[in-house]
């Protein structure tokens, strides 16, 4: 999960990286009564999942009541390439005296964190990372061993961070750290991190990626689940529990495991279809999951053919049959369903799905052939 | 030969009881001619269940019956203690088919297994297990889409591409020494590279297929090695060539960022290796057919 810039300094605040004082508002008269509280000047800031939000004029400085309304009218409703804003964030305003970058994140590879800090921040840090990739400094941490104040001390100095932040950058990063790792992040980072003209130092941006698969041991994380960000049907398909991504095309792609779901779209591709999504429906999905994988497909009325694909280890052929069924007959699905069914209880699946013996169902013996199939019917009813 | 497993392989359910998904899979591994030889369960001690005797721990289920793989399907907040006890036990193969453990317990899972039981190996999390055909199968893969008798070792990151390679190999009379389903988790125990080393080096495995998706660094890695330490063939496939960038295709795994991690980039340094490279799973089995036919 994605947290939006208020929620990522909210997690922060949690673990004492500190942040500016500031409120969330959804409407001008809170925001107005936000700034009227803090004290001015400050700075009213869009609330979008998306980059780019201060050229498109999310980002404004509000030294009055009547300048905090106006930012906050002319920013909410704002559309930031196709995002409208419903929230901006009111926060008090900042005298910037230098900006550094830093963050924590898995390293796949090394199977070990990495913080990366850099005395250049405020600006596109991949870019930093490509012309000069010695301005970022970078350290290695065993995550039995974690990161102390005089391991960050020694980054900061090597990141050539100025002397009269180093302790306190040293600071934000073993509580950014902590937030990190026992707040379970798949990524912290601040851009920028800011010495402030009278020598403190603190976080003016937060990006905070959560992991997931780490939610029940994170009750707080709730109030940030907002299902209104997701498209209509991809919502549908995160409350079934389903992994759902749209595309452009007219095939409805169902299939068991992440792979073999993309593996599914470059094949329908590859001979000519055009999926229309990519759905997973997991490992070990009973007949129910099955439903309501059909269910959410059949609200697309891009789609012209299904094209389910299931190579069953844990997932049973059975379930996937009866999940079918099921769908078809309590939901109407007009397009035709190509079902190609391999593996685990396959011949109880097939046997299932012939008995019965509808003619939208399909069966085809191989992913290839499915895929063209699909495709050709897809093509038939465009 | 074939690698990590093998019928001399005496496995260990982690986590028995009758209704669990460890004893409808154990009992499948055990029906395909796998060695199951004991469960462990906290709360079961001393009871047979299904034939096969239940201890309190790893350490005296190894005591009692010399296990020396163990098989864990325990839920995500449970299955880093049962990876952790294994490898103090001293098992020196563990297979964990659990999905959804958070990022940061494999991250320190995996530094304690490298820090202090170097000598276990930890295939998975959220992987479908593995195979040696005829010989053991370990996870969820169902026995019948594999083939004994070699001579192709198969290492793939998704599961279920792994099962429809598996298959499209079998259905071409095309066997396979051991079939390796690393997962496609952030913090693997076992990786491309160890897969492809361990390929390399047992002399049965005359060709390799391995099978990449988009997201991470791991297949860049492989290609590297493929290029300094392999000369076997191998035949890649990685899925994910069409999916549009920058969104999360379900696998924590499956992640594009920037140019590296893209089907693309990762088919161009495969390439650049020297591997051949199969636009679908079915092309791989045909690529591999015209591999063996030369052998």
């Amino acid at each position: 999960m994605d947290l939006l810039e208020y929620q990522g300094k909210q997690y922060f605040a949690r673990y004492g990286v500190p942040v500016s004082d500031g409120e969330a508002a959804e409407d001008v008269e809170t925001a107005v009564t936000a700034a009227e509280r803090i004290g001015y000047p400050v700075v009213v800031k869009a609330q979008v999942r998306v980059g780019g939000r201060g050229k498109a004029g999310g980002v404004r400085v509000a030294h009055s009541t009547e300048e905090a309304r106006a930012a906050a009218e002319a920013i909410l409703g704002l559309d930031i390439k196709g995002h409208i804003v419903q929230r901006v964030w009111v926060e008090q305003a900042t005298d910037i005296a230098k900006e550094y970058y830093a963050s924590f994140t898995l390293d796949r590879t090394a199977k070990s964190h990495l913080c990366m800090l850099s005395a250049r921040g405020g600006v596109d840090i991949e870019q930093v990372a490509e012309e000069s990739p010695e301005a970022i400094a970078r350290l290695e941490i065993d995550p039995l061993d974690g990161i102390d104040a005089d391991g960050a001390r020694r980054l900061a100095q090597q990141a050539g961070i100025d002397t009269q932040a180093i302790d306190g950058v040293a600071g934000v990063l073993v509580s950014l750290y902590r937030c990190y790792e026992e707040g379970d992040a798949d990524l912290v980072e601040i851009n920028p991190l800011v010495l402030t003209t009278d020598g403190r130092v603190h976080a003016l941006d937060a990006k905070v990626t959560l992991d997931d698969s780490a939610a029940f041991r994170h009750p707080e994380w709730e109030v940030w689940r907002d299902l209104n960000a997701l498209e209509p049907r991809e919502r549908l398909a995160r409350e079934k529990g389903l992994q759902y991504v749209g595309l452009d095309g007219t095939v409805g792609i169902i299939a068991n495991g992440a792979g073999l779901a993309m593996s599914t779209c470059d094949v329908v591709k590859q001979v000519g279809g055009e999926p229309a999504n990519f759905l997973d429906i997991g490992g070990g999905a009973n007949a129910e999951v099955m439903a309501s994988a059909l269910e959410v497909i059949a609200t697309d009325e891009k789609v012209r053919s299904i094209f389910v694909n299931v190579f069953g280890g844990i997932t049973r052929g059975e379930e996937v049959a009866k999940g079918i069924v099921q769908a078809l007959e309590r939901v109407h699905i007009d397009a035709p369903i190509v079902v190609r069914l391999d593996g685990t209880n396959a011949e109880q699946g097939r046997a299932i799905l012939a008995e019965y013996g509808s003619e939208q169902l399909i069966s085809s013996p191989t992913m290839l052939d499915a895929a063209r199939r699909a495709s050709e019917l897809a093509a038939q009813r465009a | 030969m074939s690698i990590f497993v093998d019928e001399n392989t005496k496995v260990v359910i982690q986590g028995l009881s009758p209704t669990s998904q460890g004893c409808y899979h154990g009992l499948r591994n055990r029906a395909y001619g796998t060695q199951v030889v004991a469960g462990t369960n906290p709360r079961r001690g001393g009871e047979v269940i299904e034939g096969i005797p239940v201890y309190s721990t790893v350490a005296e289920a190894i005591a009692e019956t010399g296990a020396n793989a163990s098989f864990i399907t325990v839920p995500p907040a449970g299955a880093p203690a049962a990876i952790l006890e294994a490898a103090e036990a001293g098992i020196p193969f563990v297979v964990c088919i659990t999905e959804f453990i958070p990022a940061h317990d494999e991250a320190r899972v995996f530094a304690t297994l490298r820090r202090s039981f170097p000598e276990t190996r930890l295939l998975g999390p959220n992987c479908p297990g593995i195979i040696s055909p005829g010989k053991a199968n370990i996870g969820i893969t169902a026995g019948e889409i594999a083939l004994a008798g070699g001579p192709v070792g198969l290492v793939s990151r998704s599961g279920t591409v792994f099962y429809q390679a598996l298959y499209e190999l079998t259905q071409k009379g095309i066997g396979q020494t051991t079939g390796v389903g690393i997962g496609g988790d952030p913090v693997p125990g076992t990786g491309f590279v160890d897969c492809l080393a361990a390929f390399q080096a047992d002399p049965e495995t005359k060709a390799v297929i391995m099978i990449g998706e988009i997201g991470g660094t791991e297949e860049e890695r492989a290609a590297r090695f493929i290029a300094e330490h392999m000369d076997k063939p191998v035949v890649t496939y990685i899925a994910g060539v069409t999916a549009p960038p920058g969104r999360k295709m379900g696998h924590a795994g499956a992640i594009v960022s920037g140019t590296s991690g893209t089907a693309a980039a990762k088919m161009a340094a495969l390439a650049e290796a020297g591997a051949l490279v199969a636009q679908n799973p079915t092309e791989a089995g045909e690529l591999m057919a015209d591999v063996v036919a030369r052998l």
